[in-house]
Order: C-alpha cells, then structure tokens, then sequence
C-alpha cells in the first residue's frame, strides 16, 4: 500500500500546484506509514525531480518517452494505471487542473476508482477516510466518506500549507507499455502565449472589467501587473466584448482562480465573477462605485476612478523596490 | 449521425446555498434550476451540428422528476427525444456508469456535455464516460466542426488553445464559445410537449463515496476601505498586514 502522486511539469519545473501535491501525499503516506512516489512525465532535468523530495516524496518515477512529450491526457492516465499497479498505491494524488481532471477520470474507470475533486483539507482516516472538497463553484463544502479501494484526490490549489522538510529524493526511469488508441488524435496546431504567466498557476492576478472602459485603456492594468509580477485575468463582460482574450475570463463560466492577491479593477462582482475568484486568500477591489458588490466579498476596498488609482499604485510598488 | 447531449439539473448561478436536515440536504426551497450553463453550450452546439449534418440528437439527464423542465427545454432547442435516469445524481463515478450504459446500447457517433457540472465541479464525467465506452474524451473543447466522421476541434490549454482532429466516436466536454445559448420559441416549446421522454431506471452499483455532511465558508470579515487619496498605502498593507506581497 502506497500513495502516488501525479505531478505536472511547466517549462522543466514542477508547477507549484503539483508541489501542493507531493506535500498532501506525503502527509497521507505519513499517517498511513507508507510511502509516497511522484510519476512525472515529460521533461525535466534529474535535480528538479529530486526536489519532490522535499515536499516528502520517497522517490519519483520519470517518463520521458519522447511521444508524451506534448500533453495527452489519455495515455497520461494509462501511465498512472500502470505506475499505482506496479507500487500497489490505493491513493493517488494530484492538483486540480484542466490535465488533472482528464487523468484523473480516465485512471478512475481503468481502475475503478472514486474521483474526489477539489479537496481543500487532509482526511480524516479515524474512522473510514473522509475528505473535505469544495463545491458550488467554492460556495460551500461537502465531506465526504470514501468507500473505493483505490482512492483518486484531486486538491484544489492554494489550500494546502505547504512545509518543506524533506531530502531530495531519487529518481529511477520508468518506461510503460503505450496504446495507440491514446494516439488518435492529431493535434494541428497550438496557440500559446509562452511568456505569458498561467492564471491557475499566478501567485498573484490583476484583473479588469468593463469599468477599464475599452481594450484600448488596459495598459494601466498591465503595467500594475507586470511590476507585481502578476497574471491579468477579465471579466466575462471583457471576454465577450473581445476586449480581451477568452482565457482571460475568469468567473462561473470561466477560469476559477486562487491566488494569494486578486486584484480587480472597475468589476462590479456579479455573483457569477465571484463564484470563479472566491478561493483567492486576499481581494482588493478598486471601482468609482461605492455600492459595486464586489466590495462585499473584498479584503481591501477603494473607491476611485482605476485610471488614477492603478499608476499610483505602480508608481508606489516601484519606490519600495 | 447520432448524438448524445448530456444534460445536468442544478441551481442558478445566482442561487443562495443552504442546505437542511442536518446539513445533509441541499435545501431546494426558493431555488430557481436551470440547465447546467456549460451543458447547455454543448446542447446548443449539438442542435447546430445536427441541423447541418442530419441524424438524430438525444439528450439524457441523470436525475429526479425536478429535472422534467429543464428536459422539456432541451427538446424545445431541438433535442430530438429525451431519456432520464430516475436518480440522485451522488457521484461522478455513478452518474458516468448511467450514461456509459445508454451509451453501449446505442452507438452514438458524438457524446457531448458540459465540461462540469456547477454544482459539484468535478469535471470528471466525459472523461469517465470515454474511458468506460473505450473511446478518446476532451475537455474544455471551444470549437467544434464535423467533417467525414472526423471531428475538428479546439480545446483550451493553460494559457492557450490547442487545435485538434480525431475519428468519431468521441466524448466532448464543452464550454464557451463553442456555440450561442439557444432559447426556444413558441414552436419548439409546443413540439417539445410531444417528444418521446423516457424515465430509466438506474444501473444498481456500490456506494463509492458516502455524503457525510454539507458546510458553508466562514463569513468574511469587513472589508477595509482606504481612502482614494491614501491609495498608495495598500502596497504597504498587503505586505506587512495581509502578508500576500
């Protein structure tokens, strides 16, 4: 009995995210007196892997087959099958995501495991294993009981405190057996913004709404934003108004974000914005309306004109560098 | 070409979470249903390939009688007929192996849904589906179009898109700009009353996760309001009060 986590690697590094996974399954295997495995597959040099360890990782199995190199969900998910058979593990871990999702699921019914996606705290296995994960687009929360042999956690980002503690761990290759039916796909081509900072992954966003007036005003965000080393994420309004790119959008129907700061500049906070941002430890709201309902579910509020306060605000970030 | 839409019954984006007996029930009292927002893309979507290609379009819940309206509305955009499993939808897993069995019975070429459901946000049932039917699932897919039983698609990645083409059949979890929402005019709501809707029962399975109990986020504190003159002290409250710079 094990526990095995699935990491996902950006660029060569592990994404932080998944960082937050190796930790939650380490304290798992900890409590159940195991140990915990990291599968990662891509490409990253051995020293990177190594640093698993220190979220509490045992030792990492590495795919590097050169035709998972591009990002297949279905062949990712034959891969975890085989790794949780050859170490026995009974919980997989992995960050929620777009990929983790889709591995998730597809490792769920090869080995018929329950899925439990959104976990924001770790279980309870006093009596059966019971996990807490976020639901209602993050309104509320549902404990659960877990039942299946084989469990599948999938944890919601920015809610695990993570210590580094451990020692690097080693990394051994792991070459699985492939079905060209995860290959039927041909992908033909990618748009990607490769500089661009992912918004599930940013520390911290700045984000505007219909109150930045037009695509052509948003240079104020984006200079706020670059100074803090920030991502920039829109208001549905925005994206449907082409203003600003569709991953951008954030909300309900867009991307759901958690970052540690979510600054958002003239959105009113229409309760289906809210709904994608309210797992963000700290919100600034800056909008010229006093009754915007954003400022409900804010930390820190200004009421101003965004074309005023957002340089300001740069200016001030530059004089404490 | 047979399509199947899958559909989920869940409360309004703008609708007030509480729950009952214990904090064991989703307290339904007050709260206005709708079809799921990213289901209803993928219905909508499904509606305009079919209308393009010919064939037939079904659309399936996994639920209780309160889902009858949402049904009837689908067969009012243009669903073809209609099946419900009589259930609680409880679990990912469980609701999954419901429309994994229709499925085998019938051989769609297209299986499309939501990306996730609003409610439980696991954005796992496509992918379980196309595991269990053994053919290939993708999610969040944007763009779709369908030529020579091949589907042409675009599906988001971090920061991105990513242009895709495979061999139907396939599982399709959807979300915007995929298609505009549909809303039904009188002709369609009329038709819609005569559509063929069957009531399954479900396929029995193991509990795989027990519902223990529901709870709401703390209240959040007072927000602090800085005056616009003094705009420039955030910076240092966020780093030495918040600690989040």
């Amino acid at each position: 009995m094990s526990v095995l986590i699935f990491v996902e690697l950006d660029n060569g590094t592990i994404k932080k995210t998944s960082q937050e996974a190796i930790f939650y399954g380490a304290q798992i295997a900890k409590m159940q007196h195991s140990s915990a495995t990291v599968l990662a597959i891509g490409t990253a040099t051995e020293e990177e892997l190594e640093t698993s360890g220190k979220f509490g990782a045992k030792n990492v199995l590495y795919v590097s087959d050169e035709k998972l190199q591009h990002e297949n969900s279905l062949a990712y998910a034959d891969v975890l099958a085989q790794a949780t058979a050859i170490i026995d593990a009974k919980v997989i871990v992995m960050a929620k995501s777009g990929l983790g999702d889709a591995v998730a699921a597809r490792a769920a019914a090869k080995l018929k495991a329950s899925v439990v996606s959104g976990v924001t705290e770790l279980p309870d296995m006093t009596d059966g294993f019971k996990v807490t994960r976020s639901i209602y687009t993050g309104k509320a929360f549902a404990t659960v009981d877990v039942k299946s042999d084989i469990k599948i956690l999938a944890i919601k980002k920015n809610a695990i405190e993570v210590v580094e503690e451990g020692l690097p761990a080693p990394v051994e290759d792991f070459n699985p057996a492939l079905r060209d039916s995860d290959f039927a796909a041909t992908v033909k081509s990618v748009e990607k913004a490769s500089s661009e900072l992912s918004l599930t992954e940013a520390d911290i966003i700045v984000s505007g709404g219909r109150g930045m007036k037009g695509p052509e005003h948003w240079d104020p965000l984006i200079s706020l934003a670059r100074e803090l080393g920030a991502a920039t994420g829109c208001s549905k309004p925005v994206s449907d108004l082409d203003w600003r790119p569709h991953h951008e959008h954030i909300g309900q129907t867009g991307i759901k974000v958690a970052p540690n700061l979510y600054i958002a500049c003239g959105i009113s906070g229409a309760i289906q914005h809210l709904a994608g941002v309210n797992g963000s430890k700290c919100i600034v709201v800056i909008n010229k309306d006093p009754e915007a309902p954003f400022f409900k579910a804010a930390d820190y509020g200004i009421v101003g004109d965004v074309f005023d306060v957002l340089p300001r605000l740069t200016k001030a970030i530059e004089a404490t560098k | 070409m047979k399509i199947l839409v899958c559909i989920t019954n869940v409360p309004d984006t703008t609708a007030k979470i509480s729950f009952t007996d214990n904090d064991t029930k989703f307290n339904k009292n007050g709260v206005q249903y709708i079809i799921g927002p990213y289901d209803d893309y993928a219905l909508a979507r499904g509606v305009e390939l079919k209308e393009k290609h010919g064939g037939t379009l079904t659309v399936l819940n996994v639920g209780e009688s309160d889902s009858d309206p949402q049904i009837r509305k689908a067969l009012a955009i243009g669903a073809d007929d209609a099946i419900r499993i009589n259930t609680e939808p409880t679990d990912s897993y469980f609701v999954a192996a419901q429309i994994a069995h229709i499925a085998r019975q019938n051989s769609y070429d297209l299986i499309l849904m939501g990306r996730e459901s609003i409610d439980f946000n696991s954005g796992v049932v496509h992918g379980l589906v196309g595991e269990m039917l053994g053919i290939p699932s993708y999610s969040p897919v944007m763009k779709l179009d369908i030529t020579d039983n091949k589907a042409e698609f675009a599906r988001e990645i971090d920061g991105g898109k990513e242009y895709l083409e495979a061999p139907l059949p396939l599982v399709l979890g959807c979300q915007e700009p995929i298609a505009e929402w549909k809303i039904p005019n009188m002709r369609g709501i009329m038709t819609a009353r005569s559509k063929p809707l069957q009531v399954l029962d479900p396929v029995a399975m193991d509990d795989m996760v027990v519902l223990e109990k529901y709870t709401l986020p703390a209240p959040k504190g007072a927000c602090r309001m800085i005056p616009v003159e003094e705009a420039e002290s955030l910076i240092g409250l966020l780093k030495s009060e918040a600690k989040v710079l």
